[in-house]
């Protein structure tokens, strides 16, 4: 019964992983390598990096990848639906407690409280990518020879475009794509 | 009935849009959609997009998904959220089973590899200009507390690694007691 163990799997993923991404990689881990071997340890850590280079939550490119691998296309869609069942039936409720009562004061109070919150934490995740951007893997060092300059600019002139002319997002973040990897190629 | 079809239509497109370029982790997505959603489409203010961002984050499972699902529910209720749902899930689903197929390919691509390494300045970029926006609006406010819960907040998950179900159980707390405390002062002067 691979398929119903794939769905159970990814369904404990989905339902205890808070705070996202990193955050439920342990999770992955323990269910795909140590507990059912679908993955050699080598194997998880390609299913990382693959994760990393491509769009979407790595939780969700796990199921998939995992999936594919110990049944095809069926194994990915099990996988995959296992992995999102918890968050709709948990968000489902959620969104109807908040639309239910949002007005009332004390849950206004609870959500102001949490507004500058999320803002913090948007902050963290873009410094921490900033960070990788700039320093690499070592992460954040004194030592002025381990910045990567052309990312400290790219950076730069993507922010200024940014706030100045206010352009598609996702164009910006492909221009340095493009830019910034035909540097890296030519260097 | 032409009016949601075409509602319908553009959650879909939109999100499955948004969820094909969301690439370095979950928290990519909220500026994306905050762009879409509240400064293009108008179908939410921003103060609502915090709000369902805030409880994106302490759902469990993805915060894309999370996020798509709670506007979905929003603009066109629960057939609307099933439609994000689905719109989020899609790309990367189709992505990954393709690039699991041919992944050795994949990994050894310069090229590939090069562009993705330039992108991330441009994704930090993007997060950084998000940031400025509503971190200046919370500044602007002149709420003491909630620039303190900001900065607090901040420290507490990107120099101590606090799990972020912490800071939002008490960063929620700090907010209704603030709540009850003036409700309670305005009875007293009454």
């Amino acid at each position: 019964m691979p398929l119903l163990e794939l769905f159970w799997s990814f369904f404990q993923v989905g339902l205890f992983s808070f705070g996202g991404g990193m955050a439920a990689l342990p999770l992955i881990k323990n269910q795909v390598v140590d507990l059912h071997h679908w993955l050699t340890l080598t194997e998880f850590a390609d299913l990382i990096t693959i994760a990393e280079m491509t769009p979407g939550p790595i939780a969700i490119n796990s199921a998939t990848f995992v999936g594919t691998r110990i049944a095809g296309l069926e194994g990915a869609l099990v996988a995959t639906l296992g992995c999102i069942l918890p968050s709709c039936i948990i968000v489902s409720f959620f969104a109807w407690l908040y639309f239910k009562y949002k007005d009332l004061k004390i849950i206004k109070g609870v959500l102001s409280g949490l507004r500058p919150a999320v803002v913090a934490l948007i902050a963290s995740a873009g410094l921490t990518i900033l960070i990788l951007a700039i320093w690499g893997e070592k992460g954040f060092s004194l030592d002025i020879t381990s910045v990567n300059f052309v990312s400290v600019i790219l950076f730069a002139s993507a922010v200024y475009i940014l706030r100045r002319w206010r352009p598609n997002p996702i164009a910006v973040m492909f221009g340095s794509g493009v830019i910034g990897g035909a540097i890296y190629l030519l260097m | 009935m032409q009016i949601k079809k075409h509602i319908y239509f553009k959650l879909f497109i939109s999100t499955f849009y948004l969820s094909s370029f969301t690439f370095g982790g979950g928290f990519v997505i909220i500026p994306l959609m905050k762009k879409k959603f509240v400064d293009e489409l108008k179908w939410i203010d921003e103060e609502e997009m915090l709000n369902l961002t805030a409880i994106a984050q302490s759902s469990p499972g993805a915060v894309a998904v999370n996020a798509s699902m709670l506007l979905g529910y929003r603009v066109a209720g629960l057939p609307g959220a099933l439609v994000t749902v689905l719109g989020t899930v899609l790309p990367p689903l189709i992505i990954l089973s393709v690039v699991s197929l041919f992944y050795e390919a994949f990994q050894e691509n310069m090229i590939i590899n090069a562009v993705l390494k330039g992108m991330r300045a441009g994704v930090a970029a993007v997060i950084a200009d998000v940031v400025i926006s509503l971190g200046g609006k919370i500044v602007k406010e002149k709420e003491i507390l909630s620039v303190l819960v900001m900065v607090f907040a901040f420290v507490a998950v990107f120099f101590l690694g606090v799990n972020v179900m912490y800071i939002i159980l008490v960063c929620g707390l700090i907010g209704g007691l603030r709540m009850w405390i003036s409700e309670k002062r305005k009875k007293a002067v009454m």
